[in-house]
């Protein structure tokens, strides 16, 4: 199985060489006339105003630190998943503790409002 | 040609991460830490690791770094905004935490003796399931401390999330 | 190793690269077909007999189509985006089994490009990477329409990656292996070994999940036309957009290849050869996929938020927990 990942980097190499292609292929064969108007930002017809970098709305990033947390707890469930039917009852007694204690994390979060949109 | 594989992502993770700490456009040192996180888990790959390495892109790649990056798009925070010099309060800190770790990797590498007996899991069960016999019977009580602990921090990003929007 | 078998397992590789791409070509058209049928319309059929040269007009038309970055963009970044969103999506398949194994002089090569022992976490490895394009994309085009569409669509394609992942838990538990090839193997032989009979709920989690997780159709609110034009990809035109639009077909291929595999037993079927049993039940997949489209109305973005984390995580969890009563009491 050792040539597996070799397999896989080949695969990916394919894919990298078409992308690479395809973007360079159309390159040559597509107009090139940019004017100033062409290379503005798109606002609808009018002239854009200002730029798009000013900061936004906080509620995007609760939602990031959240996932933070929950993917690591996805990555402990992974192993214990694949090893349950060795592991038995206890382990998921263990798991419980484990979700249970997260699980209040997520109804606190819920109770304060900062997974719905509002406010 | 092991070797020469090691060589290869070794030379990208130290590359990527002097790259990441010379940007000065944060968004772009938060794309070679990525490039840095990916080659790291090609390290545990061919170490034989596969799941170990699959961890790593999954929580470090795929969830802090785009932290990292909501954070930058969202505030895209102008260096006068920090309301204080904070060129010379990084550079203090920077400093002082910089000494520690220079310190700290003294102490360990004077410490280090080569052919330190590493212990090797069960490789017939398969590493991920090795890992987590381990793990779920032999560390029990560390793993459920880390459950304490992202509550803490879950907890904690609410807490300044509200507090952002009674302003 | 020999020669040859490295020729076999070469043009292996380069069979399943053509296929996918072939396949992500007809599903375009698929859709856009199936779309028409549902609303009582043709679709595309004037290209080709029955519209079957479509999606090779509209690759032409894709390439000739003049693109421009826009000034204020961030010009090296808004050219990565695109490659990043394609590559990530197209590795995916690589640990999908298509067939059974089969013998070809000797050898016996898996109609799979690598069986990976983590197969299940290299997809998720990959899915988790694919936030960056999108993230990119609407970062780097300095679009307010582009930057809004891109955190929405990131936040939520985060948000229900958990649900993707833990939905999975189930059958992970049942199987005792990440290597997809093995979990389609334990399915074969006959019908009631397929998963989605022990694992109903977790399968639907996983389906609707992956909806998500793929920007597609009732949660399609990064692309809300409505609102936000494009989403992430306003300021792209002809090849840098026709990337998006593949990624986010063979996305799709990927989901339906994956629910086919992890719950309908994959390649394993009667009568036919395997292979014709796994082209049937992703195309099934990939007509649920457009069905949904066809007839659901686009969600609101907190409702779509509040779902996936008040819904769909807390179900998985309890799918989970009550995997694992069965399990210990079943001993």
């Amino acid at each position: 199985m050792d040539y597996g990942y070799g397999l896989i980097g080949i695969f990916i190499l394919f894919g990298i060489v078409f992308v690479i292609f395809t973007i360079f292929f159309a390159g040559l064969l597509r107009p090139q006339r940019p004017n100033k108007t062409k290379l503005e930002n798109y606002e609808c017809g009018e002239a854009p105003m200002g730029g798009a970098w000013i900061q936004y709305n906080v509620g995007f990033y609760i939602y990031a630190l959240i996932f933070v947390i929950f993917d690591v707890e996805v990555v402990f469930l992974f192993p214990w998943a694949v090893a349950f039917k060795q592991l038995g009852l206890f382990a998921l007694i263990e798991m419980l503790i484990f979700i249970a204690i997260l699980i209040a994390g997520l109804a606190y979060a819920w109770k304060k409002g900062a997974l719905t949109w509002e406010s | 040609m092991a070797n020469v594989i090691f060589y290869i992502l070794a030379i990208i993770v130290l590359a990527c991460g002097f790259m990441v700490v010379t940007r000065k456009n944060a968004i772009n040192a938060a794309l070679y830490l990525v490039v840095a996180m990916a080659a790291i888990a090609g390290l545990f790959a061919q170490l034989g690791s596969l799941f170990i390495a699959a961890l790593q892109v999954i929580v470090y790649a795929g969830a802090i770094i785009v932290l990292f990056l909501f954070v930058i798009m969202m505030l895209n925070l102008k260096r006068d905004e920090f309301g204080f010099d904070s060129r010379l309060f990084q550079r203090l800190f920077g400093l002082i935490l910089g000494i520690i770790f220079i310190i700290q990797l003294i102490l360990i590498v004077s410490r280090f003796r080569p052919g330190l007996p590493a212990q090797a899991i069960d490789p017939a069960m398969g590493n991920a399931a090795a890992m987590s016999k381990k793990l779920f019977m032999q560390y029990l009580y560390p793993f459920e401390i880390v459950s304490v602990l992202l509550l803490a921090a879950l907890i904690g990003a609410v807490v300044m999330a509200s507090k952002r929007k009674d302003r | 190793m020999t020669l040859t078998l490295i020729i076999i397992q070469i043009i292996k590789v380069i069979a399943i690269f053509v296929g996918l791409l072939t396949a992500i070509a007809y599903t375009t058209l698929f859709e856009r077909r199936m779309v028409a049928f549902i609303q009582g319309r043709v679709g595309p059929n004037r290209v080709g007999p029955a519209g079957l040269f479509q999606p090779i007009a509209d690759a032409i038309k894709l390439l000739f189509k003049e693109e421009f970055i826009p000034d204020k963009a961030n010009k090296v970044l808004f050219s990565i985006a695109p490659l990043l969103s394609f590559t990530t999506a197209a590795m995916a398949i690589a640990v999908i089994p298509v067939g059974d194994s089969i013998t070809i002089g000797g050898y016996q090569i898996d109609l799979v490009i690598s069986d990976l022992n983590v197969g299940i976490l290299y997809i998720f490895a990959l899915s988790s990477l694919a936030v960056y394009g999108i993230v990119l994309a609407g970062w780097s085009s300095n679009s307010k329409y582009s930057l809004l569409g891109g955190l929405r669509s990131s936040a939520q394609m985060i948000s229900y990656e958990i649900g993707l992942g833990l939905s999975v838990v189930g059958v992970l538990m049942l199987s005792g292996t990440f290597s997809i090839a093995e979990i389609v193997r334990q399915q074969s032989g006959s019908i009631l070994n397929w998963y989605f009979f022990k694992q109903p709920i977790a399968f639907f989690l996983f389906f609707v999940s992956a909806i998500a997780e793929s920007n597609r159709i009732p949660f399609d609110l990064p692309e809300a036309e409505s609102e936000l034009v494009g989403g992430y990809n306003t300021e792209y035109a002809g090849m840098r957009f026709g990337l998006f639009y593949l990624a986010e077909y063979c996305n799709m291929i990927t989901i339906s290849a994956l629910a086919a595999s992890l719950f309908f037993g994959g390649w394993s079927g009667p009568f036919l050869p395997p292979i014709i049993w796994f082209l049937i039940k992703v195309v099934i997949f990939l007509f649920v996929f457009v069905w949904v489209r066809g007839t659901l109305p686009r969600f609101r973005y907190d409702q779509l938020m509040r779902f996936g984390w008040l819904a769909i995580i807390p179900l998985t969890l309890v799918n989970i927990l009550i995997t694992g009563l069965v399990m210990v009491l079943k001993g």
